[in-house]
């Protein structure tokens, strides 16, 4: 059973730069295959831990997103990987 | 040696002459092998992706340790790629597969993303996608075996190339850097940045141009105007050694002055001021015998951050630069952004023509909210001292009309909370709308003063966007459909005891001050560092002359007839097209 979550990306560089880089250094400490979709553009769900990916997902400010997790701590990984979006990245620059 | 120009985009100002050096990216060719032992292959691949990996660190490391952390992170991006879990799948996966050379198959996986990225139409993403095919580089020269260029420039040298990424330019050393020309690349490209920052020339987007310029031939580099000039005759060069040289002398003798008024032979005075656009240019602006802000701009308050600055935020700012100023006058521009410069609080929906849609005033009374706390903030700051409130990119008298609701609104709030306040401010409008300058004597009515902001004033009247490379010299100011209507907005305000200044670049062009001056131009509003010389060119004039040239111009018909005239009118033979020589900021500032 896979755990998963829809979040709206408010950062305005959408899910560039350094939102994208922390997105996936987050997904890298959980063991669950995690992957982003973006609901928006309507775009296939991709490796989340990888960062080549999650820019090719083109998510800009204002999309909405699917994490899914699926693996031993997929219910931690939602919850960080959520908690990142929704503070707007830890609410950096 | 023939003498020949080219055009591109000029990115970053000033000027340049030496030779030039093309740094070639050297180029891998990679072909397609049968491997047997794929297990070797991908050692082989593993290896040289863990050299790739220390040579970024490494590069990181410099770049840091140089204090330029935009290319810092540009690495740290690259030492990311470098360990995608999907790319490297997927290049192992290709070698194990279909028994190809690691080479082949890391080029074909790099390729993909690359190609994926760019072809999602985003700059920042387009650039990400050359960040790949520069880290795709690396290991392919590791596998290679073929060392790093070590790029050793003999002379102080203008750097040609196609395209010059991070990798490229971390290896030059920078002392002997002139300027750079590039046959791609836009005014955000990495190179754009990196000369800004050195405070050297910058033309890109010279596209087949570039293939003129070749190792060992000369070139005189405008990075103001986008013109290179490949082997130019002795005359131009000595000229332009003789240029430098009177102009580090006049603006020596210049600067001894800077603190004394710009009062003309026979005694009129003008007053001149610095436009700055942080706290930091305040004090700069004083040391270089400003009197006063003609114009401070407040983007810089606005811009990149996820949430407008609050009202103590902003009255901090603020009065931080009017304790700089004391009571010389301040004026304060009031947000001037449009959809080209998405913030994303304002949510500004995608505009066909951002140049002609909701930018300046029209974006600050659809956003009332943010409007009033940069009033508030900014009528805070006031109390007590010199404070003038501008208004951007205004078209009507409709418009003032509204802003002043709105700052009598914004102190209405004040008063409730028992702020002390100055009791009378002076309000007033750029003019950098030709419907504005047209209704000058209208809206004379509304305002106490206005601030003419040639650079869009000229683009608006001439349609020419400074931006692109192909129209950019049609937009200079000096054009006389540009000086009458700067002659039409002094009369009107003129004949109702109103003043007014200048703020765009013509300002701090010495060839253009005698001009204004004939105008009836009141306040001269330039970056802090013209303020020396055209004070210095004021200083020369005569009434009776300048208003003579003045008539005069605004019978040529073009910007080259207006310069040649005034150059020999008013010889100013000794220092000719100093607008250049000094660098002024004209394409870049337009492009910001």
């Amino acid at each position: 059973m896979a755990t998963s979550c829809d979040v709206v990306v408010q950062s305005k560089v959408g899910l560039h730069a350094r939102p994208a880089a922390l997105l996936v250094k987050t997904a890298g400490g959980f063991s669950s295959r995690i992957t982003v979709e973006n609901l928006t553009r309507g775009t296939k769900p991709v490796n989340a831990k990888s960062i080549l990916s999650v820019l090719s997902t083109g998510v800009r400010m204002h999309d909405q997103i699917r994490i899914t997790a699926d693996g031993a701590d997929e219910e931690a990984a939602i919850t960080a990987l959520a908690d990142l979006v929704k503070s707007n990245f830890g609410e950096m620059e | 040696m023939s003498t020949q120009t080219i055009h591109g985009i000029g990115a970053s100002a000033g000027i340049a002459i030496g030779p030039i050096f093309r740094y070639e990216t050297r180029e891998y060719s990679v072909e397609e092998r049968h491997i047997e032992d794929t297990a070797a292959e991908r050692a082989r691949l593993d290896a040289a992706l863990a050299q790739a990996q220390a040579e970024i660190q490494a590069l990181a490391g410099q770049a840091q340790h140089d204090g330029d952390s935009s290319t810092a992170s540009i690495f740290e991006a690259h030492a990311m790629f470098l360990s995608d879990p999907e790319l490297l799948e997927q290049v192992r996966a290709t070698i194990e597969t279909r028994h190809v050379n690691a080479d082949y198959a890391w080029k074909e996986g790099t390729e993909h993303y690359a190609a994926s990225l760019r072809s999602l139409g985003d700059e920042y993403l387009a650039a990400r996608a050359t960040d790949v095919e520069d880290v795709a580089t690396r290991v392919i020269r590791i596998l290679h075996r073929a060392e790093e260029q070590a790029t050793r420039l003999e002379e102080p040298s203008v750097i040609v190339a196609a395209e010059l990424t991070p990798s490229d330019t971390v290896t030059l050393d920078k002392q002997k850097v002139l300027a750079f020309c590039t046959a791609r690349g836009g005014a955000t490209s990495h190179v754009v940045i990196l000369a800004k920052a050195l405070g050297i020339p910058a033309i890109v987007g010279l596209g087949a141009a570039a293939d003129h310029l070749h190792t060992g031939a000369q070139a005189f580099v405008n990075g103001t105007t986008g013109e290179i000039i490949i082997d130019p005759d002795e005359a131009t060069i000595a000229a332009y050694r003789q240029q430098s040289r009177i102009l580090a002398r006049s603006q020596s003798e210049a600067q001894e002055k800077a603190h004394e008024p710009a009062t003309t032979a026979d005694g009129k005075q003008v007053e001149v001021v610095a436009n700055i656009g942080s706290p930091g240019e305040a004090a700069d602006a004083l040391a270089y015998g400003a009197e006063g802000v003609g114009l401070l701009r407040t983007e810089f308050l606005f811009l990149d951050r996820d949430t407008p600055p609050d009202e103590d935020e902003q009255s901090a700012v603020y009065s931080a630069i009017m304790e700089t100023m004391g009571q010389r006058p301040v004026v304060i521009r009031t947000l001037d952004i449009g959809g080209d410069k998405p913030a994303p609080y304002l949510d500004m929906p995608e505009e066909m023509n951002p140049f002609l849609g909701v930018r300046g005033l029209r974006l600050s009374l659809a956003h009332p909210a943010i409007f009033q706390v940069q009033l508030r903030a900014l009528l805070r700051a006031g109390a007590g001292h010199n404070v003038k409130i501008m208004f951007p990119m205004v078209a009507t008298r409709e418009e003032i009309l509204a802003a002043r609701e709105q700052i009598a609104s914004a102190q209405a709030a004040l008063a409730e909370r028992g702020a002390n306040l100055t009791p009378h401010y002076e309000i007033g409008i750029m003019v950098e709308v030709p419907s504005a300058a047209l209704m000058a004597d209208v809206l004379a009515g509304v305002v106490d003063f206005f601030s003419i902001g040639t650079n869009d004033l000229a683009q608006y009247t001439l349609a020419v966007d400074r931006t692109n490379a192909a129209v950019a010299p049609l937009a200079d100011a000096l054009h006389p459909a540009v000086l009458r209507l700067i002659g039409t907005v002094i009369e009107a305000a003129h004949a109702q005891g109103k003043w007014v200044g200048l703020c765009g670049e013509l300002a701090g062009d010495p060839l253009a001050a005698p001009v204004l001056l004939g105008l009836g131009l009141d306040e001269f509003s330039m970056t802090a560092r013209s303020i020396p010389l055209v004070k210095q060119v004021i200083r020369r004039c005569t009434l009776a002359q300048v208003r003579e040239i003045a008539r005069h111009v605004l019978t040529l018909s073009d910007a080259g007839e207006v310069r040649a005239y005034v150059h020999h009118q008013f010889g100013l033979e000794q220092t000719p097209r100093m607008g250049e020589i000094q660098g002024t900021k004209r394409i870049v500032e337009t492009a910001r």
